[in-house]
């Protein structure tokens, strides 16, 4: 689909308004996939070793701290999987790029995943640590929130026979519902919770040691890489799927 | 107008206003969704007596002391924000992280005499994390007592932790 009106200089140009373009976005994904996932599974087994075997134990939690290297990029991973969600709602509503109803459709479902991860490994560390699985403190509940809005994301894509209307009705409730990020971001500064606050802030020195934020880093960078590694696959295969109907249609 | 723009601004209007009603909804709620209440919350606005409550703050350094009434220990200790401080007596398991000078939640009741029974007691750890060594140095040089509150500033001993 190369637009012949343009000087052939200008059309080899790497440009990031042709990535709304699913059939530039398919060459181009396929050359960088199988480096995006080399690139994850480096940084992730980086980042696992070191975090389980050499970072050091914490001064109170012992060993327990561990959780945080699963948890914390979980967390991270989860509200920023829903916020790619509605930078693509965004772009459906308002531009109706082709792509952005397709990436939304593929976000939710490793989301909803990450989100629910998140939550499992968070009431894994909150027993031994702080005595109980579950409390529904404004840190702890907002996520809950962010993984039913996930799923509300899911369930009302395929609610309706005519799909475009799923999209718009899907794309809506991703808007409605990104308000609840700054919600989860702030809930341990605005109210009392049984969450700690925020251990990074870009005013403060980080309060963990660098023994420890090292590993963390490069956990979270595996995951982000093995999340848009995911999203990546899925899309690729949805963008051939809809072309496979489309000519067994025409035909 | 574009249908672009347009719809451009309907989306950006919608969310403006959307935002608006979450933060008023917010305010208007803000008291219910504190987790727990301070000592000098509780001490100020006195809750009607034998209604559950969760009072949360820094277990008071050399108060916690333990009395034994029919061979189970009964742990009394005090809770403090630094304005006020109330006696909480718990029977039970305490979470690991419990010590004086860590941040804790009783869930329980006041009685008349100020005295809040606890039926349950959790642990909060704070924002920092570091190694043994670094906690045992601090202490030793005195800049730290964890028995007086959480770990100072993160830059006050970073450079005691260089990746090796």
């Amino acid at each position: 689909m190369t637009d012949t009106s343009l000087p052939p200089q200008q059309q080899s140009r790497f440009n990031i308004h042709r990535l709304a373009n699913p059939g530039f976005f398919l060459r181009f994904a396929t050359i960088i996939q199988p480096w995006i996932n080399v690139s994850a599974a480096l940084c992730l087994v980086i980042g696992l070793v070191w975090g389980l075997f050499y970072s050091p134990a914490d001064w109170q939690q012992g060993d327990s701290v561990r959780i945080m290297y699963i948890h914390v990029p979980m967390a991270i991973l989860a509200s920023g999987g829903y916020f790619a969600l509605a930078v693509c709602a965004l772009c459906s509503l308002i531009w109706k790029h082709p792509l952005a109803d397709l990436a939304a459709e593929e976000i939710g479902p490793v989301g909803a995943v990450i989100t629910a991860l998140c939550l499992i490994t968070g009431s894994l560390w909150g027993k031994p640590m702080w005595g109980t699985w579950w409390v529904w403190d404004a840190r702890l509940t907002s996520v809950l929130v962010l993984f039913f809005l996930y799923l509300g994301h899911i369930t009302l894509l395929h609610a309706f026979d005519d799909q475009q209307k799923g999209y718009k009705a899907a794309a809506i409730l991703a808007l409605v519902g990104v308000f609840d990020l700054p919600i989860i971001k702030f809930s341990v500064n605005w109210w009392n919770t049984l969450h700690q606050p925020s251990t990074f802030s870009l005013t403060h020195a980080p309060s963990m040691s660098f023994s420890m934020m090292w590993p963390l880093f490069f956990c979270f960078a595996g995951l982000a890489l093995g999340f848009i590694a995911l999203v990546c696959i899925r899309l690729r295969t949805a963008i051939l799927e809809r072309q496979i109907r489309h000519i067994l249609l025409n035909e | 107008m574009k249908r672009k723009t347009k719809r451009l601004w309907i989306t950006l209007s919608a969310m403006g206003s959307f935002a608006i009603a979450i933060i008023l909804i917010l305010s208007a709620f803000s008291s219910n969704l504190v987790y727990f209440k301070a000592p000098s919350q509780l001490i100020n606005h006195p809750t009607e007596q034998g209604t559950t409550i969760r009072l949360g703050g820094m277990v008071m350094a050399n108060s916690l002391h333990y009395s034994h009434k029919d061979q189970t220990p009964t742990a009394q200790f005090k809770v403090t924000d630094g304005q006020a401080a109330i006696e909480v007596h718990y029977t039970g398991i305490l979470p690991d992280l419990f010590r004086e000078g860590q941040s804790v939640i009783a869930i329980g009741s006041l009685d008349k005499n100020n005295v809040f029974t606890a039926n349950e007691v959790l642990a909060k750890h704070d924002e920092t994390y570091m190694p043994k060594e670094v906690a045992e140095a601090l202490r030793k040089s005195g800049k730290w007592d964890p028995k007086y509150g959480p770990p100072p500033d993160a830059q006050t001993w970073d450079h005691m932790t260089k990746p090796k």
